[in-house]
């Protein structure tokens, strides 16, 4: 089956091919319906990634966020018809210590692989997950995303000392709106402070217990935890700041994403005996969570919604151009294509 | 299963005569490794709005046909091979007509027919065609004429240059209400059948609406070797399967 692929082929300029499928009794085929443009798929688009790292990885379909629907399933796991959110990354093989998502031979789409720009994709049956029942399809669309904080957050709750009065997160984007999101959420007890530099999207943090902007912030404040959600350029201020304000033998979580080394204060992780660790993308399991939280506090959902930026209809290679032009533009918030090529 | 009452019906009844020196019909040529046939009848067989995909090929074909679908194809429940007619209205009207015996033949049956040598067909023009017929009774594939049409009434000198934004290049699929087909071309008289080029208008020339379904300009017919190098290019397109 010739199946239609939406690739970049160099930055701003994207091409229509279309690639083999062969239907066999293994593979579940899937129809994209809705999509969700990441930071990562930006970095492509525009080109800001190196040249070294463009010219090994394009041509190549970006999206590693989506939903869509069942419609060929041989191995009759998935009801036709049947909404799933689909994992992007996909292990090559297991490993009883390392998570999937750790695992350098694992392949990721929108990275190392074609992403869900396509027409249908073709997968096994474990790297998908059935939706909730009237979930709100454009939320579900980036699933994958928040599926990363709740997998960072797992992970915190494994490497940090129990007392976890007071976590800071440093971000006021939507990694910090969805990590604080879940934070308090799954930990209602814990009280979460957010940190950010623009005082309007903090008003929309209405979640948690208290916001600040950075350059504000109380001389006798402390935390306990923190994690950083900020990436890009300024990563480093917000690791440092982090540094300043934690107490000794405090974890700090990076999130955030940044091209840019970040020189930051290791004299004060030494002295105050800080760990830091680093958590990037997420496996089945995380989005199994999630989806359990979605259906336990369907509240999560609602305030998810409040990110959703732009939904934009796609039928062609101009839709996604102005999808991703749209996004670019942004303040805050999610653009989800609405796949309808 | 609950009956959708859609079936896929695609035209194999080409016998290549326009494919030069090649002794299959065109619909067996390869292309990305694979016959054309299979990569159009997989589109379909991916698609859950039909109850069956019906494919019609003349009498000696259908026996590689089958076989190519067995190789092919493990999920195959709902794929039948018949005999398609003299033409490609006979075709259809085959096709029919199998609906009929075999499943019944109701006023809301719809047919989305396709030539078995457009494999470029996408999930979006199928959905579209079968809501599209079951919402008006009769729709057509297109995309917009890029190039100037040209009106010669004699093959010898222009007679008039149509309006290009009024102008569309028919593909397929064409899908419409089964039984009102049927019932419009046998009321057409053997002159009137004669100058049919395609089942569209079956329903036009009986004033009946047919209504635009969005074509793509990939979804190209291979019909000649020409295209068939067209399609071979448009395939790959980079490594990450």
């Amino acid at each position: 089956m010739l199946n239609t692929v939406y690739q970049l082929k160099r930055p701003r300029q994207l091409e229509t091919c279309f690639q083999d499928i062969t239907l066999d009794r293994e593979h579940v085929i899937v129809r994209p319906t809705h999509l969700s443009i990441c930071n990562a798929d930006q970095r492509y688009y525009q080109g800001t990634r190196s040249e070294e790292v463009l010219s090994k990885k394009l041509p190549m379909a970006l999206i590693h966020e989506g939903i869509g629907k069942v419609v060929y399933d041989p191995t009759g796991t998935y009801d036709i018809g049947a909404e799933v959110v689909m994992i992007p990354n996909i292990p090559t093989e297991e490993d009883a210590i390392v998570a999937e998502n750790y695992l350098r031979t694992s392949l990721f789409r929108g990275s190392s692989k074609d992403g869900f720009l396509q027409e249908y994709i073709e997968t096994v049956p474990d790297r998908l997950v059935v939706l909730p029942k009237g979930i709100n399809k454009t939320v579900a669309a980036f699933t994958e995303i928040v599926s990363v904080s709740y997998h960072a957050i797992d992970r915190f709750f494994r490497f940090s000392h129990a007392r976890r009065k007071v976590i800071g997160i440093w971000g006021d984007g939507n990694l910090g709106y969805i990590t604080s999101l879940l934070l308090k959420s799954l930990h209602p007890e814990v009280k979460v402070i957010v940190f950010g530099i623009n005082e309007a999207k903090l008003h929309d943090f209405t979640f948690v217990d208290e916001t600040y902007l950075v350059n504000q912030i109380p001389d006798n404040l402390k935390l306990d935890h923190a994690f950083e959600c900020v990436g890009g350029g300024a990563a480093h201020k917000a690791i440092n700041q982090i540094i300043d304000y934690i107490c000794p033998e405090g974890t700090i979580s990076i999130l955030g994403v940044s091209e840019d080394l970040a020189p930051i204060n290791t004299r004060m992780v030494l002295e105050k005996g800080l760990t830091i660790f680093g958590s990037s993308r997420s496996g089945r399991e995380d989005f199994v969570g999630l989806i359990e939280l979605y259906k336990e506090k369907p509240e999560v959902v609602d305030y998810l919604e409040n990110i959703v930026g732009s939904e934009i209809c796609v039928r062609d290679i101009k839709d996604i151009v102005n999808a991703f032009e749209t996004d670019i533009h942004k303040l805050i918030g999610k653009t989800v294509m609405i796949w309808d090529e | 299963m609950e009956r959708k009452d859609v079936y896929g019906v695609i035209l194999a009844g080409g016998k290549g005569t326009r494919m030069g020196n090649v002794e299959k019909p065109k619909q067996f040529m390869n292309v990305g490794g694979k016959p054309i046939i299979i990569h159009t009848i997989e589109k379909f067989a991916v698609c859950p709005g039909f109850d069956k995909v019906l494919v019609l090929s003349p009498k000696q074909w259908i026996k590689h046909t089958e076989d190519l679908i067995r190789r092919y194809i493990p999920v195959r429940d709902n794929i039948v091979v018949i005999e398609g007619g003299s033409t490609r209205n006979e075709t259809i009207m085959n096709s029919i007509s199998y609906i009929e015996k075999n499943d019944g033949l109701t006023d809301q049956t719809i047919i989305v027919t396709h030539d078995s040598v457009r494999p470029f067909v996408t999930h979006r023009i199928l959905e579209e065609n079968i809501e599209f017929a079951k919402k008006y009774g009769g729709c057509d594939t297109v995309i917009g004429a890029t190039d100037t049409i040209v009106v010669s009434q004699d093959n010898k000198m222009v007679t008039e240059i149509p309006e290009r934004s009024k102008m569309y290049q028919g593909q397929t699929p064409q899908s419409f209400r089964a039984k009102k087909l049927r019932d419009l071309y046998q009321s057409l008289s053997k002159e009137e059948k004669e100058i049919l080029t395609d089942a569209t208008k079956i329903f036009t020339i009986r004033g009946e609406n047919v209504y635009l379904v969005d074509g793509e300009v990939f979804n190209i017919k291979i019909t000649y070797p020409y295209d068939l190098r067209v399609a071979e290019a448009l395939l790959g397109g980079g490594y990450h399967a």
